[in-house]
């Protein structure tokens, strides 16, 4: 397990409003999160979804959690958040949130933590809002949740971050009803709801996949908008990386349940040490690229977690693969001299990444 | 909201002309001879003459038809026997207008069906979301099993078996008959409470079973996910936003079974000698008393229709997209 410091640059603008100093513990992050293990058990076997997970988020910043689909992103964060059936599921490990212990906190507690202090969206706002409640009844109950406001302020509040996720004439559309809004002013709405309790903590599940392009970029206008405002960390899953270098401060990549590479943006993006970043980096358009240069796609497909491949769990669909990594897990860490050496290089920056190969192979590679 | 249920009320009643005009032209038009079968089994010769006279065979089918339709509108005379509007047929078994029969025998059909419905929609909902938020538990299995069995069994045996049990042994319960709820309202309940629990256990089976995979569908939703994250109590999830998605599948068939029921439970109202709906179709059958047979095809088929309205705007109660469509 590798402690990973975290970036100091954005600090200044990443503190809340009230000032970082208000803080009890600087020291410690917002979210710590320590060889999280999320387990499902099916009549096939068990499902290693989440297989020892460790990242960290300080307040007030943006973490982007990036992979395919079935790498364990959800799963990570409805673990975090204790919505995974306890009789279907096991979850081992440490989630300390603002020194609360979220894995293994009694129900009751988690629940006075979510909605107030640990909210979510998530990526289809049209099935994830009641269709059968106003959107201002939706809001509202949040809010009256966790607070001891009454009918008619909840009410007001509603109407009021409506009006700040930008919705005209909000007073009047808290009686609508979801299927009333447009993909993007629901995801707006969403928004509002989650953050009506001004939370520590947003947690953003692909909150952009399921809208157009435009909208796309408006949702996270207003992400970062409040973000400044309040001083909500965000955790952003996604797929598009495009979008994780435009909001986010540290990138994680997971693979079949686990980080390959964990870093700030800049150096996960600029300088990617694992084969799969370059896989994804490489699969994606960019409007700066060359037209005629093909896309190349990262060959194959993601494996079963029911029985994930031995050694690098990439290693199946990885064009560098070497003997070692059908045979030993690479640990996140800086990368090596030489193979299986075990020392680290000083290495530019604090990115780590879970590879077996040497630094040379990977400038070569990436060259 | 308004131009929703005027909507289906136009719909319901082009429904009632369809099935008037199809019993009509299958119990007048298609047999060879009409007043054979409207005189029933004791028929004599002077009767039959009578009938025939009455209810105009010489003249042509649609001049027949004609009269059967302005006869509910405006009423219709067979011979000295007056049929006051809305007049669906005189009974010469009965020796009266098939409506009164009808008003006079829908009551006992009413009362079997309202009480029976709250004891099998009370138990079979709650026993079906109890075992949906337990899915898996031993609670959800011993339930299903229990409703298994509950849905399996024939009311003509529970019936019988829980009589001679629970009344005639035992005398826990008394004997079941029908006495009119403004009599004797102790005894109104007193006596239909057997036929209400026997029609109760087979149809709350059927209501647990439902109840219990529509919640479970229901729990599965995004929505639900989305409440449960906002940190709502598991009360709260339940009973203000997951039983709404659990509702519909759960009332679409309770309007089928209520337009079954108020048409007449044949078989419990046979079973516990119920003087109502069902009872009297299966007399009329039995008597070849077809102007009867017609009224109570013509009051099934109108309380199918009118539950389905009933149906339709809760659909919208519950369902605000249905609103707008």
């Amino acid at each position: 397990m590798t402690a990973v410091q975290s970036t100091k640059k954005n600090m200044a603008d990443a503190a809340r409003g009230n000032g970082a100093a208000a803080d009890p513990a600087p020291a410690e992050p917002l979210l710590d999160v320590a060889d999280l293990k999320v387990r499902f058990r099916t009549e096939d076997g068990i499902v290693k979804a989440v297989d020892g997970l460790t990242f960290r988020l300080e307040r007030g910043r943006t973490l982007g959690i990036v992979g395919e689909s079935g790498s364990g992103k959800s799963v990570t964060n409805l673990a975090l958040l204790g919505l995974h059936n306890p009789a279907r599921s096991t979850i081992e490990g440490r989630a300390r949130f603002d020194g609360i212990d979220l894995i293994g906190a009694p129900e009751r507690r988690l629940r006075d933590l979510r909605g107030r202090r640990l909210s979510m969206i998530f990526q289809d706002p049209l099935t994830a809002l009641s269709p059968y409640y106003t959107i201002g009844e939706q809001i509202a109950e949040t809010y009256r949740r966790h607070t001891k406001a009454d009918r008619k302020a909840a009410r007001a509040r509603a109407v009021e971050m409506l009006d700040r996720v930008g919705i005209p004439q909000a007073a009047r559309r808290i009686r609508d009803y979801p299927h009333q809004f447009s993909g993007g002013m629901r995801q707006r709405a969403m928004i509002a709801m989650a953050l009506v309790c001004e939370p520590d903590l947003l947690i953003a599940d692909e909150p952009t996949t399921a809208l157009d392009v435009t909208v796309q970029a408006q949702i996270l206008d207003l992400l970062g908008e409040l973000q400044r405002d309040l001083g909500t960390a965000i955790i952003l899953v996604t797929h598009d990386l495009g979008v994780v270098e435009d909001v986010a401060d540290d990138v994680l990549v997971m693979y079949a349940g686990r980080a390959v590479e964990y870093g700030s943006t800049a150096e996960v993006l600029d300088t990617p040490q694992h084969p799969y970043t370059w896989g994804l980096l490489s699969s994606m358009p960019r409007l700066d690229g060359d037209v005629d240069e093909p896309l190349r796609p990262v060959p194959g497909s993601p494996p079963s977690l029911l029985n994930p491949p031995s050694g690098c769990a990439f290693h199946p669909r990885c064009g560098h693969a070497v003997e070692l990594c059908r045979t030993e897990r690479p640990v996140l860490a800086r990368p090596a001299l030489a193979p299986g050496s075990g020392d680290a290089v000083p290495w530019p920056g604090n990115g780590v990444s879970a590879c077996h190969l040497d630094t040379a192979t990977r400038e070569g590679a990436t060259a | 909201m308004l131009r929703f249920l005027v909507r289906r009320l136009l719909g319901a009643a082009l429904i009632l002309f369809i099935v008037i005009t199809a019993t009509f032209f299958l119990f007048f038009a298609v047999p060879d001879d009409p007043a054979r079968l409207s005189c029933g089994k004791t028929c004599t010769p002077d009767t039959l003459a009578a009938i025939r006279a009455n209810l105009g065979l010489d003249q042509s089918v649609p001049a027949q038809y004609w009269d059967y339709l302005s006869g509910i509108f405006v009423g219709r005379d067979y011979g000295e026997m007056r049929c006051d509007a809305p007049c669906l047929g005189y009974s010469f078994v009965n020796s009266e207008p098939v409506l009164d029969t009808l008003l006079d025998r829908f009551p006992a059909t009413l009362s079997l069906a309202f009480g029976a419905s709250v004891i099998f929609l009370t138990v079979g909902i709650g026993v079906g979301v109890v075992a949906a938020l337990n899915r898996g538990g031993w609670l959800d299995k011993t339930t299903m099993a229990l409703s298994l069995i509950g849905a399996s069994v024939t009311i003509q045996f529970l019936g019988v078996i829980a009589r001679y049990v629970f009344v005639d042994e035992l005398r826990w319960l008394p004997k079941p008959e029908y006495v009119p709820l403004l009599d004797d309202t102790p005894g109104w309940a007193g006596g239909l409470l057997l036929p209400w629990l026997t029609l109760a256990v087979v149809q709350a089976a059927v209501y647990t079973r439902l109840t219990r995979s529509s919640m479970v569908d229901s729990l599965q939703e995004d929505y639900v996910r989305t409440v449960r994250a906002k940190g709502l109590t598991p009360f709260q999830v339940t009973g203000k936003h997951a039983w709404r998605g659990a509702v519909t599948p759960v009332l679409t068939v309770y309007g089928i079974e209520l337009g079954t029921l108020l048409g007449g439970a044949v078989v419990t109202e046979t079973t516990f000698n119920i003087p109502g709906i069902g009872k009297l179709a299966v007399s009329s059958v039995a008597n070849s008393d077809l102007p009867m047979i017609m009224g109570v095809v013509l009051i099934a088929a109108g309380a199918m229709v009118l539950a389905n309205v009933v149906v339709d705007a809760l659909y919208a109660v519950i369902d605000p997209r249905v609103r707008l469509s």
